[in-house]
């Protein structure tokens, strides 16, 4: 029954690495004994010695967001081995360009409209087509609709 | 004798073999390059990384992992993962200015159809006070002089 217990207050991070874990395990605070997955990927990417490391140079009330951010970064590396974040900043900052573009040519429109009000209307007096009329290539349109770009990998960053 | 090892073995302090994993994406001129990773990430595990990936890809993945361990020395607590939400915060800003561009564009568009609409009105109706469109709720703003609206 002692064994049992010690077992069962063991951090995932000793679990893993098959120590005992004592009362001021560094880890323990951050990887519950359920997270087991969680150690297991900072642990392939990152190694458990390095993870201590990186903990030690951060200030304690931030060691939660270093973690949180360590687990994110491996989560990425394990998905896309070559380009981890990288690749992720890189998408983001060209949809990031597309939007600039997209900003522009909104304005552009808008200041075109208050110039030319009449530009609204057509010869029926009807609303022109042009006033909606966004190219979908410019990606304004998707711009509205967040699930056509991909947020959903982001939707659980630990810190938005 | 010049040494032909690598950063990563000069780092390591061994020898370099001839099919040393590091040497063609960790070179001597750069002992920073790996310093940064094996802070990091660990020799080992970079090793391992880089041999599970094909040849031609691995050059990515250093430059990669270099990046990130530059980043996570800049910024212990945060890393890369800084990056990515102020990339997230700055795209969200863009997309609200637009969306804001797309409703005063939208609200010009009912303006100006509300008005054409009113004017019409007046077409058929060519007797109607003259006042009438500048009592309506925001067209006086809309023309300088109403009357020669109509002529």
């Amino acid at each position: 029954m002692k064994n049992q217990e010690s077992r069962s207050s063991s951090c995932a991070a000793c679990k893993a690495l098959k120590r005992r874990c004592t009362p001021n395990c560094q880890f323990a605070p951050y990887f519950r004994s359920d997270e087991t997955k969680k150690f297991a990927k900072v642990h392939k990417v990152f190694g458990a010695s390095n993870v201590s490391k990186i903990l030690n140079e951060v200030a304690e009330e931030q060691r939660e967001d270093a973690v949180n951010s360590l687990v994110y970064e491996a989560e990425l590396r394990l998905r896309d081995p070559i380009y981890g974040c990288i690749g992720a900043i890189a998408s983001l900052e060209n949809k990031m360009v597309e939007l600039e573009h997209d900003l522009m040519l909104a304005r552009a429109r808008l200041a075109f409209c208050v110039n030319q009000p009449s530009s609204f209307l057509n010869e029926h007096g009807n609303m022109a087509p042009c006033v909606y009329d966004i190219p979908v290539a410019s990606g304004m349109v998707e711009a509205f609709n967040q699930n056509s770009f991909s947020f959903d990998q982001f939707s659980h960053l630990p810190f938005i | 004798m010049a040494s032909t090892r690598c950063a990563a073995c000069k780092y390591l302090r061994r020898r370099c073999p001839s099919d040393c994993i590091f040497s063609l994406y960790f070179p001597s001129n750069n002992p920073q390059r790996f310093a940064y990773v094996h802070k990091i990430f660990g020799a080992s595990n970079i090793g391992k990384m880089l041999q599970d990936l094909p040849l031609h890809r691995r050059a990515d993945a250093a430059d990669s992992l270099y990046y990130e361990a530059h980043c996570r020395i800049k910024d212990p607590v945060y890393g890369c993962v800084g990056i990515i939400n102020i990339l997230l915060q700055e795209i969200y800003n863009v997309q609200c200015q637009i969306a804001k561009i797309q409703a005063e564009i939208a609200f010009l568009g009912t303006h100006a159809q509300s008005d054409q609409t009113q004017y019409q009105q007046l077409q058929i109706a060519p007797n109607l006070d003259p006042n009438f469109l500048s009592e309506q709720k925001g067209l006086s703003n809309s023309f300088d002089d109403s009357s020669t609206w109509f002529f």
